[in-house]
């Protein structure tokens, strides 16, 4: 939307382009990021379904991966895994592992 | 209900929306989207969280139809498009066989307190439509102060505790009972720690002819004061104390769909938890903790006594 003149704005604030939130990454925000183990993980999806940003990918009825885009950490999907199937690390721990 | 072959169907609530880490509301609003199955529905919101972070200028969470309304009037709103998509298929500008369903979300502000008077008028002249209280016991969005779904001796920014008070000194309306008082087709309460429970109920709401009302319990993390990662623990104690019983109220019977019987928990596993109810771990303040447990034993009574049980 930058850059555009107020003129070239719909008229009554209409937004014409749904779920554009998208273009706004919020993954920034999180300071715990959950972890997926493979092994223990059964696919029951119920990290998909607690998720309040949908930041858990499904792929034809498994888990697929996590949106670190838009994850916020907030360790809903590690608190409800029956099968401690997500871990929470803290982003700081996570990014060194991710530089080696 | 299978979560798995749920998870093959379209979002129709984006990522990207500015909702606090760990909130319950697009975790409820997910469940109502995808109870509907890819069903068309327009959504209206009263003001709100929900409504404000999932549509801050310019963008929009939202992948559906979906209107702004001021705080007392999304249930009007609602109303309105309802009766024009009907005239419209009378005259023959919409198919006849194009079902299109309304919803309509308000939180406890907009439901119980600001937007009561416009809800009732669209239940009484009978709109099809689905109305949605998510229900986080203050007015969140604009700094917590209090409301009338706000609890006993729940400390907000308007009921602080201090030396002579302690927290709010009313308890809590129980709005569905007003709502089960207009006699519509279907009223129910649910929680979204019970998905499979709340997906049924928006199930039925949606289906039946005539207007439908379900109040959900939306735990606030900053709030209540708990660490973002309870949240579907602390819509579970809520059920589980009894504090917000799960039934539902169909063509006027009551019906019980969780009894946690010998399991149910005092309300103090509830408040230990939420720094609103800090004070009432204090010796001092037992008085009012026992208080607020008669006054939840007495509802729960109440409640299964509707329910025939």
């Amino acid at each position: 939307m930058s850059g555009e003149s107020w003129k070239e704005i719909p008229i009554g604030g209409v937004i014409e382009k749904a779920g554009n939130s998208k273009e706004y990454k919020t993954g920034s925000w999180r300071s715990n990021r959950p972890i997926h183990v493979p092994d223990k993980c059964i696919h029951c999806m119920i990290c998909w379904i607690v998720c309040p940003d949908c930041a858990v990918k499904a792929k034809d009825g498994n888990f697929s991966h996590f949106d670190y885009d838009y994850c916020k950490g907030c360790g809903n999907c590690a608190a409800r895994c029956p099968k401690d199937a997500i871990v929470m690390k803290t982003e700081l721990e996570a990014q060194k592992e991710d530089e080696k | 209900m299978n979560l798995k072959e749920l998870s093959k169907q379209e979002e129709r609530l984006e990522s990207g929306h500015r909702l606090c880490p760990g909130c319950a509301l697009p975790m409820i609003a997910r469940q109502l989207l995808h109870s509907l199955h890819g069903e068309p529905v327009v959504v209206g919101c009263a003001t709100g969280c929900l409504e404000v972070s999932t549509t801050i200028y310019p963008y929009t969470a939202w992948k559906t139809p979906w209107i702004h309304n001021a705080f007392e009037n999304v249930a009007a709103t609602m109303s309105g498009a309802e009766t024009a998509y009907r005239v419209l298929q009378k005259r023959g500008k919409i198919p006849k066989d194009k079902k299109i369903k309304f919803l309509a979300i308000g939180g406890d502000g907009g439901t119980y307190d600001i937007g009561l008077q416009s809800l009732s008028g669209t239940l009484e002249r009978g709109h099809n439509l689905v109305y949605v209280c998510m229900d986080n016991e203050a007015y969140q969005n604009t700094g917590i102060q209090r409301s009338s779904s706000t609890p006993f001796a729940a400390a907000t920014n308007t009921s602080p505790v201090g030396k002579i008070k302690k927290g709010k000194e009313q308890f809590k309306k129980d709005l569905t009972a007003v709502i089960a008082g207009h006699h519509i087709p279907y009223v129910a309460q649910a929680s979204p720690h019970n998905w499979v429970d709340l997906m049924k109920k928006a199930e039925k709401a949606f289906a039946v002819e005539g207007p439908a009302f379900i109040n959900t319990i939306s735990p606030c993390v900053p709030g209540w004061g708990y660490k973002s990662d309870q949240t579907q623990e602390m819509a579970r104690l809520a059920v589980d104390t009894c504090f917000w019983p799960l039934f539902e109220i169909e063509n006027d019977v009551w019906k019980l769909n969780y009894n946690p019987g010998d399991k149910k928990e005092p309300i103090i596993n509830w408040c230990k938890h939420q720094a609103r109810f800090r004070h009432l771990l204090k010796p001092e303040n037992k008085e009012l903790l026992d208080k607020f447990q008669a006054h939840v034993d007495e509802r729960w009574e109440w409640v299964k006594k509707q329910c025939g049980k």
